[in-house]
């Protein structure tokens, strides 16, 4: 095996026992991106002079001293980083360079990871297949004529395509889970509050949460053991005490209760993906895990409901890009108004300007009773849902999308299908709660994807049920071809 | 004003909470720096920033609310309002709209010894905007500058019931309020830095009509007396237009200080929808009744106290409380010249008078003034002992508000002791009546009057140093003994 093809623990082991150096992990990534990415077209902005010199600054050993000392990592285009331009994959911010680090950034550089890159995403985190990032589209490593998901598709190709062992990305209503799951990785969204939103551009406030994309559960721990935490410049980050994660990373899920609700296994299923996730609870039965099925009622609402409450906060959220202090600006207007319109206009891509005035339009005057606290009060329900299923049951699962990953220009201009894709991981970010997406199988030569759901902060057992199923299973063995022949 | 008509007015006033830091990030609150020179990512609205809130401003405002009067709300939310100008960096404020930290209080204003209990409907925290700064002025400059260090500064939004019926009360009113704010030690209250603002909410209606007259909103009411003609000037407006069957709109005007008008903004269809809705990066404050409780045992001595203590104690008039209460400051001052002086009421008489004419006309706070309170009341000693009249005490006084100097060194410097010696007087009393024998002979043929021309003639001829009321005696005795 390559030394890209490791994940984060086993490089961690090759380091301890000096069979290479961080250099020469470095390099192998930073090959096998100058190799590959101009095909999957993962990266927006490549770091490769700073990694370099990362690398050879971590050459002794009294140097190190983090959790992941050396080892490489890539970020969502949507984490603000110091001196490392972060454009959300929008002409608005194409040539905004950040003066400060996300919390999350600066924990991972404090750990002494190395920082690889920054990569593609749909422009502002809206979107489900990265077709809307403003530069390019990324491909599925599985299918170049496919999408990755997104919107943190840039994150999932990469990590699938083995150009870096492990990505932040960033989930509002399924934005980690739905690419891991259509590029076959891992994918890991915490708990609303367990990792600082502080520096991550924002999207929709209440619902943002970073996360982990990886090829292995335990590098999702790994990683969740340096990012999660209180963080005082983050209000809503939670200051609730944070678990050793990788001490869940233990097979034995005898007595675990698992529901799955039935609403998530009829509406417009594929029926390969749904008879896989179902093949994957007779796994869980069969490692000794009770499972039954339960009802969630009020999921059919969650879908208009975010369509409401995320583009309400997004019309806020992206007032600040006016062109006044950054980004892009018309020199040309002669007067303010002009100077915004223009501006606006020709920074956001259709998708943005869509929600955006959505999400105007259901905060206006006349309208905000009927659809904002509409959405919120079903925002409630769907919350109420899952606590009555968690009284009885440790986990839900639950298939991370409807389908397998869509071609490229095909749902385009049909957003309401795209809208569609995320119907099974819209409720959890309404809820705030933790969930996983992990590969469970193949249909026509593309990944599929379950999503594994905890309660709030007990991101504990969503990891060791992931990794139970990892460990039984070797659908995370096999690799992408890339276009060539499947390995 | 037309007696048929009745002005009603309401106050939303701005007040700049008295804090070291900014309310949503850690940037200082000073007032005076360099443009964006007090600014971080966060007040300057850059991505992926998040505000934090102060707990200081929160723990001012409850002091601020229960100074007012006010219940403290037990959760409080903020919410955003959305608008777009250059100087708002968020395109959004960060506000209060439905669960304000402050609700349902009210403070008592004094008119001509007669109090009225005006509401306070509530009072919430927000944000403030920057600035914008032209090349002479907005119209002419052929560009626009954005200063952020105002911007993220704490303010109170104190919004009053619809209560208060002439320009006098509104002022009164303000007056009362920043009093309030002043002693509570909340804000600075400095209209000219403006962090205190002012805007009003005036209607008028036939005296006896129960609902309200169409409403306007008057801004850029910058100082007391700007506030009271405005007032005037709308009430006015509302009242020939209802007379000449005019139709008012519902709309924004601003005051236009140099042609002391009002002139339209905007009318209320043209107001913007703010489009509130709940910050989702800040969430619910609970404010816990122990710590109101423990604000509230810090509560300094407040105007209405401090009024019924100075009335209570000294037997002052209750016009004399109201205006020795005006600031923390200028009844420190009252104090401390009493611990030096007994008389209460010649105390305020002078601080009224001489002292108050002497700041305005200079523009000058009591805490800028060079006489020290044991000063004045060394002066105010001295008229009582007689080494000077009060008419030389005037004059003292200026000396002393210009230079500073103790009372005992401007005397002794211009020679200004008072003649109170009796053979000096007489000496030159008998020179006054000699030289004005027709004015003594109209006294003695009954003309009181007579006496105060002769009495003005000595001191003349003293220039101004003779004893008054001794020569009031030596002269009577003097014209009599004849
Ligand atoms: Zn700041």
């Amino acid at each position: 095996m390559e030394l890209y093809e490791l994940g984060l623990r086993d490089l961690q082991d090759k380091l301890n026992r000096e069979e290479v150096s961080i250099r020469e992990i470095i390099e192998s990534v930073l090959k096998r991106i100058h190799e590959v990415d101009d095909k999957v077209k993962a990266f927006i902005t490549l770091d490769e002079e700073n990694a370099l010199k990362k690398a050879a600054g971590l050459s002794s050993k009294e140097s190190r001293k983090g959790q992941i000392v050396g080892l490489p990592f890539a970020l969502k285009d949507v984490f603000c980083t110091r001196g490392l331009r972060t454009t959300c994959a929008s002409r608005m911010l194409e040539n905004y360079v950040p003066i400060y680090d996300a919390t999350a950034v600066s924990r991972l550089n404090a750990e002494q990871g190395i920082l690889i890159g920054k990569l593609n995403m749909d422009e502002f985190a809206m979107g489900s297949s990265t077709e809307l990032s403003a530069f390019f589209p990324t491909r599925n490593p599985w299918d170049l004529e496919r999408v990755p998901g997104g919107s943190s598709g840039g994150c999932a190709a990469a990590v699938a395509a083995g150009e870096v062992p492990v990505a932040l990305g960033s989930d509002t209503g399924g934005s980690i889970r739905q690419p891991a799951s259509f590029c076959g990785v891992v994918g890991f969204k915490p708990s609303y509050g367990r990792v600082s939103r502080w520096g991550v551009i924002a999207y929709s406030s209440s619902m943002d949460q970073a996360g982990v994309i990886a090829r292995k559960v335990e590098d999702c721990a790994l990683i969740m053991n340096i990012i999660a935490g209180h963080d005082p410049l983050d209000a809503t980050s939670a200051n609730v005490e944070v678990s050793d994660y990788t001490s869940f990373l233990q097979p034995n899920i005898r007595g675990m209760k698992i529901a799955y609700p039935t609403e998530c296994f009829q509406q417009g299923m594929d029926e390969a993906v749904k008879n896989l996730v179902l093949n994957a609870l007779k796994k869980y039965e069969e490692l000794g895990a009770i499972i039954e099925e339960v009802s969630l009622p009020h999921g059919e609402y969650a879908l208009p409901a975010y369509y409401i409450i995320g583009p309400a906060e997004a019309s806020a959220n992206l007032a600040c890009y006016d062109g006044v202090r950054f980004g892009l600006r018309d020199y040309e207007a002669d007067n303010v108004l002009d100077m915004y319109c223009n501006s606006r206009s020709a920074g956001f891509g259709d998708e943005v300007k869509r929600r955006i005035m959505l999400g105007t339009h259901v905060l206006s005057s006349g309208y905000y009773k009927n659809y904002y606290l509409k959405a919120m009060k079903v925002r409630r329900l769907i919350k109420n849902d899952f606590d009555q299923v968690f009284k009885n049951f440790d986990l839900i699962v639950t298939p991370t999308t409807p389908t397998t990953a869509f071609k490229l220009g095909a749902e385009l201009d049909d957003f309401l299908t795209l809208y569609g894709n995320d119907i099974f991981t819209v409720p959890v970010n309404m809820a705030g709660l933790p969930a996983i997406s992990i590969p469970c199988g193949f249909s026509d030569g593309l990944p599929v994807g379950m999503q594994i759901i905890g309660q709030t902060f007990d991101e504990g057992r969503v990891l060791k049920a992931a990794y139970a199923f990892e460990q039984n299973t070797t659908y995370h063995n096999i690799k992408p071809s890339l276009g060539g022949e499947q390995r | 004003m037309n007696e048929d008509y009745e002005v009603v007015v309401g106050l939303e006033v701005h007040a700049e909470l008295k804090t070291q830091s900014k309310i949503f990030c850690s940037c200082s609150t000073a007032f005076g720096a360099e443009p964006n020179t007090q600014i971080c990512p966060g007040c300057a609205g850059f991505p992926g920033m998040l505000p934090v809130l102060n707990r200081q401003v929160v723990e001012i405002a409850i002091m601020a609310g229960l100074a007012l009067n006010c219940e403290i709300a037990e959760i409080c939310l903020f919410d955003r309002k959305n608008y777009f100008y250059p100087d708002l960096p968020r395109a959004y404020q960060i506000s209060q709209l439905d669960l304000p930290i402050c609700q349902k209080g009210y403070l008592e204003i004094d008119l001509d010894g007669k109090k009225k209990r005006i509401g306070i409907t509530r009072a919430h925290m927000e944000e403030d905007a920057g600035k914008l700064v032209h090349q002479g002025n907005i119209t002419s400059s052929p560009f626009s500058l954005v200063d952020l260090n105002r911007c993220g500064m704490p303010l109170l939004e104190i919004v009053s019931e619809p209560d208060m019926r002439s320009s006098q009360e509104a002022r009164a009113y303000m007056e009362k309020l920043r009093s309030i704010l002043l002693f509570a030690g909340v804000s600075n209250c400095k209209m000219e830095e403006g962090s205190l603002r002012c805007d009003a909410n005036i209607s008028v209606r036939p005296r006896g009509q129960k609902e309200l007259g169409i409403r306007t909103e008057i801004k850029n009411l910058n100082s007391f007396r700007a506030l009271e003609r405005a007032i005037e000037y709308e009430a006015k407006r509302h009242i020939e237009a209802i007379e000449d069957g005019e139709k008012l709109i519902q709309e924004t005007r601003t005051w236009d200080e140099e042609k002391q008008i009002t002139l339209s903004m905007r009318s209320k269809e043209e107001a913007e929808d703010y489009r509130y809705f709940p910050d989702p990066n800040l969430p619910p404050v609970k404010i816990e009744r122990e710590w109101v409780e423990k604000i509230r045992a810090t509560l300094p001595e407040l105007p209405d106290q401090a009024q019924l203590r100075l009335v209570d104690n000294y037997s002052l008039p209750p016009y004399d409380a109201v205006i020795l209460t005006l600031t923390p400051e200028f009844l420190a001052y009252f104090d401390n010249c009493l611990a030096h002086y007994h008389d209460a009421k010649t105390v305020s008489n002078w601080m009224m008078g001489e002292l108050s004419k002497h700041l305005n006309q200079n523009n000058m706070e009591i805490n800028d003034c060079k006489i020290q309170p044991a000063a004045l009341a060394r002066m105010l000693s001295l008229i009582d002992e007689g080494t000077i009249s009060g008419k030389m005490a005037k004059s003292v006084f200026e000396e002393m508000f210009a230079s500073g100097k103790e009372p005992d060194l401007i005397i002794k410097e211009k020679g200004m002791v008072q003649i109170s010696d009796e053979s000096t007087l007489i000496k030159i009393i008998e020179e006054v009546t000699a030289n004005n024998a027709g004015v003594v002979e109209d006294y003695r043929s009954g003309k009181e009057k007579a006496l105060g021309f002769l009495v003005g003639q000595v001191m003349k001829a003293t220039r101004g140093q003779a004893n008054p009321a001794i020569v009031n005696k030596l002269l009577k005795d003097c014209l009599k003994g004849d």
